[in-house]
């Protein structure tokens, strides 16, 4: 833009006098007017000013109940003294806490609300709400409950060191050391992974918040393909100030991540004068159920390490590839086999779901670099896993077959439901995305709404809830960009709830189509 | 301050035509530099080279790192928070505990390693926790069987602030240990995984980013990082004596405050700890009345962290911030409890702590984020258990509190022996030594050089008052509750042998 000469007119003697002139004084004014706002101070509170004689009276009046011997007691604060005028306000709550109320007021959190109130019961209420929007991992609850019953008592007590006393808050070595063979065990691969760079924490929640703390500053921000859980936006943007930007990927590319519009989001974020510190993945993407190849991961580590950016990756071992053909790959592996920056990339376990141990929230942070593996050491101080639950897990991971016993179940288990249940909505002529694991049928039912645009996603949504009494997940919450896409988890039924749930959606579908 | 007339010269024809003109239009040049150079946002295009091209047929087995000669662009950077927190530690609080776990003693294993009297844990009473566990530990108190699989078995819909029952037991829990003065109400329960989320949770939730909180010192070191690390509030000591057996002043607290508000910072409450930490003493009826007094007038809230309350041995009563409000009908909006299972019921490793609240926008906004700090269920239900075993938690906090009793008055005994004065308390797990006679200079760094031949020498860790923000110098947090009885005369001697090593040789 060109330099504006103030007092060109008088220099040139041409027009440009208004502009040349003008515009500095005016701006000039209200400087001035704007310093001399700021500087006032507030008034000072009104001080207060306790009659001493009434005070006394009082004081002698009022028969303490409690025995004691030293004389009279105070039993009421000087409050009761003062003319009706009271206290001097409201106590105040500070603006983000008000922020964090606020936020839960979408579908999401309106159907888990739902689903709190009036839960379906088989027996007790069986007119209640169906939770299928919450990825929650059922499906080996019956092996994990006998296991329990055999071994609970003596994996909790039968330790050398008490269950009482202060441990690390990072977790028991003897934990990691369960935890890495686990993995290994799981993945079927030689283990990379060194005990001493695990840092466990009370679920993959705190993960993610430790994560972010870690590597970005408030007002940077993290891209996150979209869809992507609802969840996670607690979980980025609730205490750390840091915000997401989505990157819409569409069901022409089968929901699947382009590097071009992850590019894209970068510079549009730049252009915003938004910092992107990361990006945050799911493996398999939660919750359309895609896994990334290894071409993928590839490019996602050239990107980063181009824009010097780090990557979250949140994967999920044993219901990572259970009813699609293509294999499960960890960034753990991706790293192992490259001389690639290893200090840009942190990988997130959510154990408890993969064993079906709800309740028991147990988060695993995996990381090379040593840095940020310090400072989330350090960060569990606010978020450990109770020693009994630590001893039980210790025990449970090492018992060799039940590990395998595990494994096979529940890769033949999330098959079956998930191919029971996509089945079943094809029936009513829904077809679900072609996925290879995670929790939920990620289905397209754009042909059940009235118009094609979120606000008839919602209506559906609804009838859903309040007909089928089913509470599902809309694409919407998940920033899906395009409408009518619903995710159901599977993870929490058993063959026989799979039916009445079809036959509940198959009426609404109903209503939905005759118009 | 006047307001300046440009082009005053001009309109009235005297001096002032250089002020009134020449500083706006000065200004409007550099306002123009500075927006210019803003808006052009830095460009440097990757370059690849051109064989990339030919190998996207070929599966790709590894990264175009490798082609690229440049390499990468940057080393992946932490936060600039993270970098703070990841720093070494820094405190001999920190330090000590460290060099405890490298080095921890053991009466057969490792004798001549470091005592550990810095950490405030309660091992006198285990044994009775550890025998209730091993009988009691049944599959039905586990829950184990209840979690069916499908949607006929019980509704398992978890909230993440605790099990209903498990805050009933906990409210009940309290109500005891407090005295019984005052009922606690289990839907003003929030329960975290110990009561270092919980204040953390608390802190933001009364105050936003860069204000502050006032807070008696010495105070327990653990507050800088619970509440400065994450959510950005600034902690203010005030500033206790000696002459008032560093109990809490009312007029030293006003004064803080009006300094504090001076300096432009907001204070949006005062941060007590009731038993006191490290000192030990119990704040009375009438100092918790100023107190809310003082919170009303300055229209701020007050956090009481009440997590000592049934470690108390003295004769003193203890009086919750609770009881305080319960006889109130307004205000009660302003007093929040933090309180947890680590110290009085002796189980740290549980995590459990509370949030108690009379403020139903701090409980809503609380429980939302015990998403990051919940308690396990299988910890719930143990807990719940245990609780609800009236005689067995009666049993036990008698107990409890003689051994603390016991151990107290040994270790204090001792200390006279070798000249050492303490501090009269009536509760916590430690005691507030006065060891200002042995250090010279008489200053911080005098206290730290005894506490480093203390730790070096002595093989003892111990809290000095530096790290508590202690502001007479030679003041040392013992905590004797991880002792037993026999190792308090291997205690006295090692003091005795650093103090000893600090004596100018004759």
């Amino acid at each position: 833009m060109r330099v504006i000469v103030p007092l060109q007119g008088i220099v040139q003697g041409r027009g440009g006098h208004f502009l040349g002139s003008v515009i500095p004084c005016a701006l000039f004014y209200f400087l001035q007017l704007y310093l001399k706002g700021r500087g006032r101070a507030p008034p000072p509170p009104p001080p207060p000013s306790p009659p001493t004689e009434a005070e006394k009276q009082l004081a002698e009046q009022s028969s303490p109940s409690s025995s004691s011997s030293s004389g009279l007691q105070r039993v009421h604060s000087r409050s009761l003294l003062f003319s009706p005028k009271g206290s001097s306000g409201p106590a105040h709550v500070s603006s983000r806490a008000n922020a964090v109320v606020k936020q839960v007021d979408g579908p999401y959190y309106l159907g888990l609300k739902r689903v709190e109130e009036d839960p379906y019961d088989g027996v007790d209420n069986p007119d209640g709400v169906i939770q299928l929007g919450l990825a929650e991992n059922r499906l080996l609850s019956d092996l994990v409950q006998e296991w329990l019953a055999d071994h609970a008592k003596e994996s909790i007590m039968g330790k050398e060191f008490s269950i009482s006393t202060y441990q690390p808050f990072d977790g028991l070595m003897e934990l990691k050391i369960a935890v890495e063979e686990f993995m290994s065990q799981v993945i079927d691969r030689p283990q990379f992974f060194k005990p001493a760079q695990i840092v466990l924490t009370a679920g993959a929640t705190p993960a993610i918040e430790m994560l972010i703390f870690s590597l970005a500053d408030p007002g940077n921000a993290f891209l996150v393909p979209s869809p992507y859980c609802p969840d996670l936006d607690g979980d980025v943007k609730w205490r750390t100030g840091v915000e997401i930007i989505p990157v819409p990927c569409r069901s022409t590319d089968n929901f699947s991540l382009s590097i071009t519009a992850l590019d894209r989001a970068f510079n549009q974020a730049k252009k915003r004068g938004l910092r992107v510190r990361g990006i945050i993945i799911s493996n398999p993407s939660n919750p359309v159920g895609i896994l990334y190849d290894r071409e993928t991961l590839y490019s996602l580590m050239d990107f980063a390490t181009e824009k010097n950016i780090h990557i979250i990756s949140n994967e999920l071992l044993l219901a990572g590839s259970t009813h699609g053909d293509d294999e499960f790959v960890s960034m753990a592996e991706i790293l192992n086999t490259e001389n690639l920056d290893r200090n840009r990339v942190h990988i997130i376990y959510g154990l408890s779901n993969d064993l079906s141990l709800t309740g028991s929230k147990i988060g695993v942070i995996y990381t090379f670099n040593e840095n940020v593996a310090f400072a989330a050491k350090k960060l569990t101080r606010f978020s450990s896993v109770s020693v009994p639950t630590q001893h039980l897990l210790i025990s449970m991971l090492s018992d060799k077959k039940f590990v395998r016993q595990i494994v096979e179940f529940s890769t033949e288990r999330l098959r079956r439901m998930y191919i029971e249940f996509a089945n079943g909505l094809k029936k009513l002529g829904i077809e679900c995305m072609k996925s290879d694991g995670g929790f939920y049928c990620w289905a397209d039912m754009s042909g059940l709404i009235r118009s094609y645009s979120e606000k008839g996603e919602l209506e559906l949504w609804d009838k859903l809830l309040n007909m089928a009494k089913i509470n599902s997940l809309s694409g919407s919450s998940c920033y899906c960009v395009e409408p009518g896409w619903f995710g159901f988890c599977f993870a929490s039924l058993s063959e026989r709830d799979i039916h009445s749930v079809i036959h509940r959606i198959g009426e609404v579908s109903k209503t939905c189509r005759s118009f | 301050m006047r307001l300046i007339v440009p082009l005053q010269g001009v309109v009235q024809g005297r001096g002032g035509l250089i002020l009134g003109s020449l500083i706006p239009c000065a200004l409007f040049y550099f306002l123009q530099f500075y927006l210019k150079r803003h808006r052009s946002p830095p460009s440097n295009p990757p370059s690849q080279s051109p064989s990339a091209a030919n190998l996207s047929e070929l599966p790709r087995s590894s990264s175009r790192a490798n082609l690229l000669a440049r390499g990468s662009t940057g080393r992946a950077s932490l936060s600039a928070r993270a970098t703070s927190i990841a720093k070494p530690n820094d405190s001999p609080y920190y330090i000590g505990l460290d060099r405890v776990r490298e080095d921890p003693y053991d009466e057969i294993d490792n004798p001549d390693g470091i005592i550990q009297l810095g950490l405030s844990e309660n091992r006198l009473s285990l044994d009775l926790i550890e025998d209730w566990v091993s009988q009691n530990l049944t599959d039905s108190k586990l829950g184990v069987g209840s979690q069916a699989l499908g949607l006929s078995g019980i509704a398992t819909y978890q909230p993440m602030d605790g099990l209903m029952e498990f805050k009933v037991a906990m409210a009940d829990f309290m109500t005891e240990v407090m005295g019984r003065t005052v009922s606690f109400d289990p839907s003003r329960v929030v329960l975290t995984s110990g009561a270092t989320p919980a204040l953390e949770i608390l802190s933001f939730c009364l105050a936003d980013q860069g204000n502050a909180f006032l807070v008696p010192a010495p105070y327990y070191p653990g507050f800088d990082r619970d509440i400065r690390w994450r959510t950005g509030v600034e902690l203010i000591p005030v500033h206790c004596r000696s002459c008032d057996n560093f109990t809490l002043s009312i007029t030293a607290l006003e004064q803080t405050f009006n300094q504090a508000k001076k300096r432009g910072h907001k204070v949006r409450g005062i941060l007590i700890s009731n038993p006191s930490n490290p000192v030990g003493n119990l704040l009375n009826r009438d100092t918790l009345y100023d107190l809310l007094d003082f919170a009303r007038e300055r229209n701020i809230h007050i956090i009481s962290d009440e997590i000592f309350a049934g470690s108390t041995y003295g004769n003193e009563e203890f009086v919750s911030m609770s009881e305080i409000v319960d006889s109130e009908d307004a205000d009660k909006d302003r007093v929040h409890i933090i309180y947890g299972l680590s110290k009085d019921l002796s189980i740290p490793g549980f995590r459990v702590g509370v949030i108690y609240s009379y403020n139903e926008n701090v409980l809503a906004a609380s429980r939302k984020l015990t998403r990051f700090s919940s308690v396990s269920s299988l910890t719930q239900q143990i807990l719940v258990s245990m609780l609800s075993d009236k005689r067995f938690i009666q049993e036990y906090m008698k107990t409890n509190r003689q051994r603390i009793r016991t151990m107290c008055d040994l270790f204090v005994a001792g200390l006279r022996e070798l000249g050492v004065e303490c501090t009269k308390s009536s509760g916590g797990l430690y005691c507030w030594v006065d060891m200002s006679r042995l250090i010279s200079p008489y200053n911080e760094k005098g206290e730290l050089d005894l506490w480093d031949k203390l730790l070096n020498i002595g093989k003892i860790n111990v809290t000095p008052g530096s790290a508590c923000h202690c502001i007479e110098p030679g003041w040392f947090r013992f905590c004797f509750t991880t002792l037993n009885e026999k190792e308090i005369p291997v205690v006295m001697e090692r003091i005795q042998k650093a103090v000893e090593s600090c004596k100018p040789s004759v």
